[in-house]
């Protein structure tokens, strides 16, 4: 049993049964999740780990993750703070709030923060295009929305993630 | 009028069991496993002239009835990836209506003699999956979901599947791709899901809305469903409104509904003292059409919206005010499709890189009128040429634009001379 398998026996063992016993493989994308839940991306090692359990190659698990993007293989941001600005988003001001919250943060978007805390990225549509302007944040905690946002409300959630830090 | 999708605004706390419950809620299920055949449930559906709410407008019972009987097991997928720009109905029917979406599905499954479905959720809908577990774990402590279900032989289990953020997975070929664990990348066509779905299972692919509308058609009626809409285009439909509008959301409207309605009645008009200068009738993949008076009064429905030039799709309106440049939407749209592209094809792959170099190059006054022709021949020759229908929406809002708003280009081209062409396009 690898680290990953040991450590999420139950979970695993819970998402292999959704699909049948011959079709392993559908469990690379919640598997890619779970490995992801602690440090915020995916390790080579836990490619391999992913892969010894669904009996799939290293280089299968890879592929997936390099093609959706809400995986990451590499540390950033403790916090990703999504932006959409896609079209129904830009025209209600999502450009210049994106724009607003870098600066706030002394980032360009797709960068992080000094202090390591947060990633700041420009990102498609989250099905929110009523409440722009609008972003989700992503973390060891899932992904969580806020909606109808302004550079202050953005500031203040940063802030308070910094308090959290402190304690 | 009665909402059918949206109930949650008129009753209360629609998303507890126990209200859904109180009215009416799982009698249309229970009623079908006890006294209707599977076929039957179909032939209800058929008769009421649904057609799928994802876009295509396909008539939902005539693709159950497509499904293959020598074949089994049969597998329903529902196709909760919501991801186009514009797009945001299955977002506020699975989180305020979650009982009758799911009891859809369970019918679904029913008719096609499914024993298991899988709800296909956008991974950024996180939260939302967690709660649907949740009332999937209800529904089967209450019996409502497992093995011999009110004592029949028919048994079924619901799972959710999270995505992980692609826009492509909501083409039903990938989004079966993907659950299986490989790239979301679309299939070649025929065969067709119904005969070889998933795990190359006969497989039944709907969207949120269309599965939504199945336990009211189930409890009222065929006949009472033809009561709202047109003819050929029955029921309500959930617009989602948005762009520069005083109150984008969502709307539920009969279909045939004219824009005007929907944008000036519903959603309160054109803020900031502006007029309205372009609608996009089904989101970024829409061609866009010019607001004039004949668009205005056009109804919303799946037959009317293509004689001003666009497709109903999945009636996710966009309105463009007279502040915009349509050279600025278009790189836009062009930043979505070169992002999105699965690079499974050559048209859609190099040709959404080469009209977003092209875009691009014309919003920040760098281009030529040669390029806005370029332009033009390179989505003409992606259409059409394409393995789905990616690559056919990457063109529609860049050949209408230029088509209809030529005047935009022209400023952007001939008023600002190229000064360098050295843009770079990246893959973010």
């Amino acid at each position: 049993m690898n680290p990953l398998q040991e450590r999420y026996s139950e979970e695993i063992a819970q998402v292999l049964s959704k699909y049948p016993a011959d079709q392993k493989r559908s469990a690379v994308m919640p598997l890619l999740y779970i490995a992801q839940r602690e440090h915020g991306y995916v390790s080579r090692e836990q490619f391999a780990q992913i892969a010894e359990i669904l009996e799939i190659s290293a280089t299968d698990v890879a592929e997936i993750l390099g093609f959706y993007t809400l995986y990451h293989d590499k540390p950033e941001g403790k916090y990703r703070l999504q932006v959409c600005n896609d079209l129904p988003c830009a025209l209600r001001g999502a450009d210049q709030f994106l724009e607003g919250v870098c600066d706030h943060l002394g980032v360009k978007p797709g960068g992080t923060t000094q202090d390591g805390l947060v990633t700041v990225e420009a990102v498609m549509c989250l099905a929110a295009c009523h409440r722009a302007p609008m972003f989700q944040v992503q973390s060891s905690e899932g992904i969580a929305y806020h909606e109808d946002q302004t550079v202050e409300s953005a500031a203040r959630l940063v802030d308070s993630w910094r308090a959290t830090e402190v304690e | 009028m009665n909402d059918i999708l949206l109930r949650h605004r008129q009753i209360p706390n629609l998303d507890q069991f126990p209200i859904y419950r109180q009215n009416g809620g799982f009698e249309a299920f229970k009623r079908a496993l006890t006294s209707m055949q599977p076929d039957e449930v179909t032939d209800l559906v058929k008769a009421s002239g649904l057609r799928g709410r994802g876009g295509a407008g396909f008539p939902t019972g005539m693709k159950w009835s497509f499904i293959d009987k020598n074949v089994f097991p049969h597998y329903v997928v529902v196709n909760a990836d919501e991801s186009e720009p514009g797009t945001f109905k299955d977002r506020e029917i699975m989180e305020s209506n979650p009982f009758q979406f799911l009891e859809g599905v369970m019918l679904c499954a029913y008719a096609v003699r499914a024993n298991e479905a899988y709800i296909y959720l956008r991974g950024e809908f996180w939260q939302l999956a967690a709660e649907l577990d949740k009332h999937i774990e209800y529904l089967e402590r209450e019996g409502l979901l497992g093995e011999k279900l009110f004592g029949t032989d028919y048994s079924l289990r619901l799972y959710t599947h999270l995505g992980a953020g692609a826009y492509i997975c909501g083409e039903e070929t990938a989004l079966l791709e993907s659950l299986e664990g490989k790239l979301g990348q679309p299939r070649l066509r025929p065969p067709f899901p119904p005969s070889f779905g998933l795990y190359g299972k006969p497989t039944i692919v709907n969207n949120v809305e269309t599965l939504a509308n199945v336990p009211m058609i189930l409890e009222k009626g065929a006949d009472w469903f033809r009561g709202f809409g047109t003819e050929k285009s029955p029921g309500t439909k959930v617009f989602s409104l948005s762009g520069n509008v005083a109150k984008p959301g969502n709307y539920e409207l009969p279909l045939g509904t004219t824009f005007r309605e929907l944008i000036f009645e519903h959603g309160g008009g054109i803020p900031n003292g502006r007029s309205i200068k372009a609608i996009m009738p089904a989101g970024a993949s829409s061609s866009l059409i010019v607001a004039d008076e004949k668009a205005l009064d056009t109804p919303m429905d799946y037959e009317s919206v293509p004689s001003v030039g666009a497709m109903l799709g999945s009636a996710s309106v966009i309105v463009v005010d007279d502040s915009v440049n349509m050279a600025w939407l278009i790189n836009k749209t062009m930043h979505f499709f070169q992002h999105e592209s699965c690079g499974k094809c050559t048209p859609c792959r190099e040709g959404t890189f080469w009209m977003r170099h092209l875009t691009e190059r014309i919003e920040h006054g760098q281009a030529r009128w040669e390029d806005v022709e370029l332009l033009n021949e390179v989505a003409s020759n992606v259409k059409g040429k394409c393995l789905c229908a990616l690559g056919d929406f990457s063109t529609e809002a860049v050949m209408s634009s230029i088509q209809r708003f030529r005047h935009d280009f022209e400023i952007k081209v001939l008023s600002e001379a190229p000064v360098s062409v050295d843009i770079k396009v990246s893959n973010p």
